[in-house]
Parts: structure tokens; C-alpha cells; sequence
């Protein structure tokens, strides 16, 4: 199960680095936003997985908690202060 | 006997989950505007995610670090479609044009 949980970190790591392409490359703030967003999901998944590959999956639980939120709050605020349009 | 079912089933749901993560990501990438790119990865993201956790859940079974577990899977499910929603409406607002097919009639 370990093997498992290895490989499905590595893959989810990858699809981090096809992401980041359109954090660096992204036309436009949204795009870079979306994307952002997108990473910090991944990243939610890629911190239990450590948790479980190092045997502290308490620990584990309670960062991977408050990376949600905080993704979450960012991104609802980012869209708040770009919302208010081209000036 | 049960935990080698549990076991298959988180193997099966995270499988799931890991599928639906690459095709939001090639999604994110290939589509050709800010609007159908955000419907690749709100909707995957949202469900990918899901699955994810409802598989390592699973594989923890009843405990406290499993209750957490199910919390943020259900948060996420609640505030993934919310945070599309709001900079997909954001990027409305400030005007971004949506994207047609050449020779489309305006």
C-alpha cells in the first residue's frame, strides 16, 4: 500500500509541474489565479500522502485542514479586489 | 477479509481520483480561454478531490484523523464550486471576452 501511495504522490506531483506552466505563462492575473487554486488542491492530496508515508497522519491531517482554508479565503479575496474591474 | 475490501475500495477511489486530477490538468492546459479553462478544473478539481479523500478515509478507517478526513472532503466539496464561482464571476466583472470560433457571427 505504501508502493501505492508513493506513486500516486509522484504522479500528483507531476501534474503539479504541467500546472505551474500556466502559472508562469498564463495570459492574464484569472488564468494565474485559476491555476493557483488548482495546485493548492493537489497539494491538499500530496500532504496526507506524506502523512501516511511517514507514519504521522494526525499531524498530517490537521496541516492539510488549514491548507484547504487557506486556499480557499485566497482565492475568494483575490477575487474580491480584481473584481473591482478595469480602471 | 474487510480490510482487504477497505483496501480495494480506497485503491479503487483513489485510482478514480488521480484520473480525474489529470484530465482537470490537461484541461487547465489546452483549452483556449480563461472561462472553458475554469470549467475543466472547477468541476474535476471538485470531484477529483472528493474521491481522493473519501479513499484515503477509507484506508484510515474509523477514527478521529478519518472524521477529519470526511470534514475536509465535505468543506472542499462546499468551497471548491464557491471559489470558481466568484472569480469566474471577478473575471465578468472586469471584462474579459469570451472566446469564439473563427468566423463566428458576433
Amino acid at each position: 500500500m505504501n508502493g501505492f501511495l508513493l506513486t500516486v504522490g509522484l504522479i500528483l506531483c507531476f501534474l503539479v509541474f504541467l500546472v505551474l506552466y500556466r502559472v508562469v505563462f498564463g495570459p492574464g492575473v484569472f488564468n494565474r489565479i485559476a491555476a493557483i487554486s488548482a495546485v493548492g488542491t493537489k497539494t491538499l492530496i500530496i500532504l496526507l500522502i506524506m502523512g501516511y508515508l511517514y507514519n504521522r497522519v494526525e499531524m498530517f491531517v490537521d496541516i492539510s485542514m488549514v491548507y484547504a482554508l487557506l486556499n480557499f479565503i485566497g482565492c475568494i479575496a483575490a477575487a474580491k479586489y480584481l473584481e473591482m474591474g478595469k480602471e | 477479509m474487510t480490510t482487504t475490501v477497505m483496501y480495494a475500495l480506497a485503491i479503487l477511489f483513489i485510482l478514480g481520483g488521480v484520473f480525474f486530477f489529470a484530465t482537470a490538468t490537461i484541461g487547465l492546459l489546452r483549452f483556449p480561454d480563461f472561462f472553458s479553462r475554469l470549467h475543466a478544473t472547477g468541476k474535476g478539481d471538485t470531484l477529483a478531490v472528493f474521491l481522493s479523500l473519501i479513499g484515503l478515509a477509507l484506508y484510515e478507517g474509523i477514527s478521529l484523523t478519518g472524521l477529519k478526513i470526511v470534514f475536509i472532503a465535505v468543506f472542499m466539496f462546499l468551497a471548491q464550486p464557491t471559489a470558481t464561482h466568484a472569480i469566474s464571476r471577478a473575471g465578468i466583472k472586469s471584462g474579459l471576452q469570451f472566446w469564439r470560433k473563427k468566423g463566428d457571427a458576433q
